[in-house]
C-alpha cells in the first residue's frame, strides 16, 4: 500500500546528507570538544563548524548559540533559566505554547511565581492588546511561540516586541522576549535580530535532521540560569558532552534548507492550497488553519470534523495509508481535547476532533492528492458515527 | 557437592489415579520454561540441575503446580559429605555471634546407619565446632539447616513458596476474551492456576482501536505467559460487527448484542483449537452489561461452558491480583480506546433473552462471524527472555 506521511511537524524523516553526516561523525570524529589533544581540537571545529552554520540562518553570531537535547530543553532553559535568574520575576506566555513552555510557566506559578496566559483569539492569533494588559513594571519574560504547533498560525511577535519597547519607555527595563520557533525554523524565514527576540527555540528533527538536537539562541548580554550543572560546555549554560553526530546532523539540515527552502516553502504553500480545494466541498469539516497565506505557516494544515473524534479519524486514514496526527504527536495518547483549540474558543467537541496534517520536503502533488481522497473515504466510511 | 534446587508439590500428590500424568505435565512445564535445566522426577518430588541462575526460582515462583521449591546441596548419603554442605551453606549466610539455628532431618532412605534425631544431634554438634558463634535453638531458629536422605541427601536452608493449583494443560483447553482492561488477565489467570491452558481471544477495531492497544494485549499474553507458559493470541477484526450494530440494533440493547457476538466468535474459535470453555472477566454488577440477566443472556448465545472466574470478586480484590501477577501496570497504560463510542448511554440493564434475540433480528450474525474469522490472526507473542542470562 502506498504510504503518505503528512505528520512531518510530529518528526521528520532524516535527509540523505544528514544521514551521512551523522555517520561521518560517528565514524571518524571520536574525541571530545573538551579534551586539550588535537582530537578534542578535531571534534570543537565540527562542534564550532556546525555553531556557525546555525548562526548565520538565524542571523546570529556563534557566541549566541547554545545547544541542547532538543526544542523541550531549550525552551524550560528559556523559561526557568531566565526565572532563575532574576529576584522577583513576573512571567507571561500565551495560552497555546507548546507544552514545554506551559508546563515550566505553570511549575513557576506553583513554585510563587507570578505567571499570566495571553488570550488567543479564533483564529489563532495572540490578543496583543490583552498581552499589553498583563505587562507590569517588573515582567521578566514574555513568550510567545512564532508558528503554534498545531494550527501553524504565524504570530506577531514583532509586534509584541514593540510592546516590550512600551514597557522600556515607561518603567525603564524591556523585558525579555522569548519565541518557540521550532515549527518556524527553515519553513518561515525570520531573524532572531529582525524578530527582536532575546531567546529563539529551535529543533533538528522537524526539519530532517536527528531527533536529540535542538538550540536556543540566547542574545548577548542575557543572563540565564543554567538548568544542567557540571561542566562549562556551551559558555557554561549547558553542561555535558556535547551531542557532535547530532549537532553535525542539524548543521547538515540547516544546510538542505539554505539550498532548497525558497522553493520547498513555495512548494508547501501550493501543496496545501491544493489539499484545501480538494476538501473544499466536503460537509461538516471545520478549518481551524486560517486560509491567509501571510499568517500561517505553509506546511501545517488543522481541521476539525466536530462529532468525528481525531484518533479515529488517524486511525481511518492510517487503514489507507495516510498517516497524520491529533493535535500535536506529544499528547496524542491522551484522549484530551487539544489545548490549542480550546483556547482558541473551540468546543470541546471540536477540540477532541482535530486532525493536523503537516508537509514535508518529500511530499508530492500526488500524495495530496492520495490523502484528499483517503479524507474523502474516511468521512464517508465514518459519516455513521456524526450524529446529524 | 552439586547444588539443585527440590521442587514440591502438593495437591497433585493427591490425585491418585492421575498422578503420573499431572507429575508429567508438571515436569514437561518446567522443561519448556527452564532452558538448559535438567528435571528429574522423582518419587514425591522433582529435582532441577544446573539451575541455580536467579531467574530460575524467579520462575519456579510463578509456575503453577508448585507449591514450595528449595535451592539445595546433593551429596552422597554420608554424614562427612552431609557437614561439607551444611557448613557452605550457613557459611554463605554469615552467622553473626548469637545467631539460632538448628539441624532437621528426614530420613526417607530408613537404610541409613543414623535415625533422623541422631543426625540432628551429630550435625549440629559438628556445626557448633566449625561455627562458636552459632547458639542453637529448636524453637524458631534464624537458621534452619534441613537434610533430606533418600538415595542421596540433600542439604538446604531456604524453603521459597510457589503459586500453589494445578500444572498448565491438566485441566484442558478453553477459549479466554481478552480485552486491554485490568479484570480479563486476572481470569485468565485464575483458570490456569487450575490447569487449564488458555487460548487468548482479543476483538480489535481498528479504527475505533489503534495498533497500540493491539500491542498492549500482547504484552498482557506476555506477562501473563511468565505463569500459563506460552499462548497463542488470537486476534479477531470486530469493527464491522460493531457498526452493524451501531446502525441496526436499537441504542439500549448495543452492549449485549456486542457480547453476544463475541461467545459466538469465541465459540468458533474454541471449535478451531479443540477448547471445551469460554472464559470472561465477568464479574457480577460492576456495570449494566453485568446483572444475571445481562449475563444470561450473554451466555446463552453459546453452548460451550462459560467460565467466569472473577464473579465473586470485587474491583479491589481483583486490581489487587492484577498488581500481584504484573498486569496490572500494562491494563492501565492509558492508550486511546474508542470503545466509548459503542457504549449506549443508557443500556438495557436486564435484557431478557427475548429482547436480544429480537434485537438481533435485523443482523447477519453469522455473516458477521464469519468475516470476524477471516481475518482472525494468531500471534505467539516471544516467551520473555530470563534475566540475566
Amino acid at each position: 500500500m502506498r504510504r503518505v506521511y503528512l505528520d512531518h511537524s510530529a518528526t521528520s524523516p532524516a535527509l540523505p546528507e544528514v544521514v551521512a553526516a551523522v555517520r561521518e561523525v560517528l565514524e571518524r570524529i571520536h574525541g571530545n570538544p573538551a579534551s586539550l589533544h588535537g582530537m578534542g581540537l578535531e571534534a570543537e571545529r565540527v562542534l564550532e563548524r556546525s555553531r556557525q552554520v546555525l548562526a548565520a540562518s538565524l542571523g546570529a553570531d556563534p557566541s549566541e548559540v547554545v545547544f541542547t537535547s532538543g526544542g523541550t530543553e531549550a525552551n524550560n532553559l528559556a523559561v526557568f533559566g531566565t526565572a532563575w535568574a532574576r529576584q522577583r520575576p513576573h512571567v507571561v506566555v500565551s495560552a497555546f505554547e507548546h507544552s514545554s513552555v506551559l508546563e515550566p510557566a505553570r511549575r513557576l506559578r506553583e513554585m510563587g511565581v507570578e505567571v499570566d496566559f495571553a488570550p488567543v483569539d479564533p483564529e489563532g492569533f495572540v490578543r496583543t492588546d490583552a498581552l499589553a494588559d498583563l505587562l507590569r513594571p517588573h515582567t521578566a519574560l514574555v513568550s510567545v511561540v512564532l508558528v503554534n504547533n498545531e494550527v501553524g498560525t504565524l504570530q506577531p511577535v514583532a509586534e509584541v516586541a514593540k510592546l516590550l519597547d512600551d514597557v522600556q519607555t515607561r518603567w525603564g527595563r524591556r523585558p525579555l522576549l522569548h519565541t518557540d520557533a521550532v515549527q518556524a525554523f527553515c519553513h518561515v524565514p525570520f531573524r532572531a535580530r529582525d524578530l527582536r527576540a532575546d531567546l529563539v527555540t529551535v529543533s533538528a528533527h522537524k526539519l530532517g535532521g536527528p531527533k536529540g538536537v535542538g538550540a536556543l539562541y540566547v542574545r548577548k548580554g542575557v543572563r540565564l540560569q543554567p538548568l544542567l550543572l557540571g561542566g562549562d560546555q556551551e559558555r557554561g549554560l549547558r553542561g555535558g558532552t556535547p551531542n557532535l553526530p547530532g549537532i553535525a546532523g542539524f548543521a547538515a539540515a540547516i544546510r538542505f534548507w539554505e539550498r532548497e527552502g525558497e522553493r520547498l516553502r513555495a512548494c508547501f504553500r501550493e501543496l496545501s492550497a491544493r489539499l484545501r480545494a480538494e476538501l473544499a466541498d466536503l460537509s461538516g469539516l471545520h478549518w481551524n488553519t486560517p486560509p491567509d497565506a501571510r499568517r500561517t505557516a505553509p506546511h501545517i494544515l488543522n481541521l476539525s470534523v466536530p462529532g468525528l473524534r481525531g484518533e479515529v479519524l488517524v486511525h481511518r486514514l492510517e487503514q489507507e495509508g495516510v498517516y497524520v496526527s491529533t493535535g500535536s504527536a506529544c499528547h496524542s495518547r491522551r484522549a484530551h481535547p487539544s489545548h490549542v483549540l480550546l483556547a482558541m474558543g473551540r468546543t470541546e467537541q471540536e477540540a477532541i476532533s482535530a486532525v493536523r496534517l503537516s508537509l514535508g520536503p518529500d511530499t508530492t502533488e500526488e500524495d495530496v492528492l492520495y490523502a484528499a481522497e483517503a479524507f474523502r473515504l474516511a468521512l464517508q466510511d465514518l459519516r455513521f458515527l456524526v450524529p446529524s | 557437592m552439586e547444588p539443585v534446587v527440590l521442587v514440591r508439590y502438593g495437591e497433585i500428590g493427591l490425585k491418585r489415579a492421575n498422578r503420573a500424568a499431572f507429575v508429567a505435565q508438571l515436569a514437561r512445564n518446567l522443561r519448556d520454561r527452564l532452558p538448559g535445566v535438567r528435571v528429574e522426577n522423582r518419587f514425591d518430588h522433582l529435582v532441577l540441575r544446573g539451575a541455580h541462575a536467579p531467574w530460575v526460582l524467579e520462575r519456579l515462583q510463578r509456575t503453577f503446580g508448585v507449591v514450595s521449591t528449595s535451592p539445595a546441596l546433593e551429596v552422597a548419603p554420608e554424614l562427612d559429605a552431609m557437614e561439607a554442605a551444611a557448613q557452605v551453606l550457613v557459611a554463605e549466610l554469615a552467622p553473626r555471634p548469637g545467631t539460632t539455628f538448628k539441624v532437621e532431618t528426614h530420613r526417607r532412605d530408613k537404610t541409613f546407619p543414623l535415625t533422623s534425631p541422631e543426625v540432628d544431634r551429630e550435625l549440629g554438634r559438628r556445626l557448633l565446632a566449625r561455627f562458636p558463634e552459632l547458639v542453637a535453638r529448636m524453637k524458631d531458629p534464624e537458621v534452619h539447616v534441613r537434610v533430606d536422605i533418600r538415595d542421596r541427601a540433600y542439604v538446604y536452608t531456604r524453603v521459597l513458596p510457589g503459586p500453589g493449583g494445578l500444572p498448565v494443560g491438566t485441566g484442558g483447553r478453553a477459549v479466554a476474551l481478552l480485552s486491554g482492561g485490568i479484570d480479563s488477565p486476572v481470569a485468565i489467570w485464575m483458570v490456569a492456576k487450575r490447569g487449564v491452558q488458555a487460548t487468548p481471544l482479543h476483538f480489535h477495531a481498528p479504527p475505533f482501536t489503534s495498533e497500540r492497544s493491539k500491542e498492549k494485549v500482547v504484552r498482557l499474553v506476555e506477562v501473563l505467559s511468565e505463569w500459563c507458559g506460552p499462548m497463542d493470541l488470537w486476534v479477531v477484526p470486530f469493527a464491522h460487527v460493531q457498526r452493524a450494530i451501531r446502525e441496526r440494533v436499537p441504542e439500549p440493547l448495543w452492549t449485549v448484542t456486542m457480547r453476544r457476538t463475541m461467545m459466538r466468535v469465541a465459540e468458533r474459535v474454541a471449535q478451531r483449537v479443540g477448547a471445551s470453555a469460554l472464559v470472561t472477566g465477568e464479574s457480577l454488577g460492576q456495570v449494566a452489561s453485568q446483572t444475571l440477566e445481562a449475563l444470561a443472556a450473554i451466555g446463552a448465545a453459546t453452548r460451550l461452558l462459560v467460565l467466569r472466574p472473577l464473579v465473586g470478586m470485587d474491583k479491589l480484590e481483583i486490581t489487587g491480583l492484577a498488581q500481584r501477577i504484573g498486569t496490572y501496570e500494562v491494563s492501565v497504560l492509558p492508550y486511546e480506546d474508542c470503545c466509548t463510542l459503542f457504549v449506549p448511554r443508557h443500556p438495557r440493564t436486564r435484557p431478557s433473552l427475548q429482547e436480544a434475540e429480537e434485537a438481533e433480528a435485523s443482523l447477519d450474525v453469522a455473516a458477521l462471524v464469519e468475516e470476524a474469522l477471516a481475518g482472525a490472526e494468531v500471534i505467539s507473542p516471544a516467551a520473555p527472555a530470563p534475566a540475566g542470562t
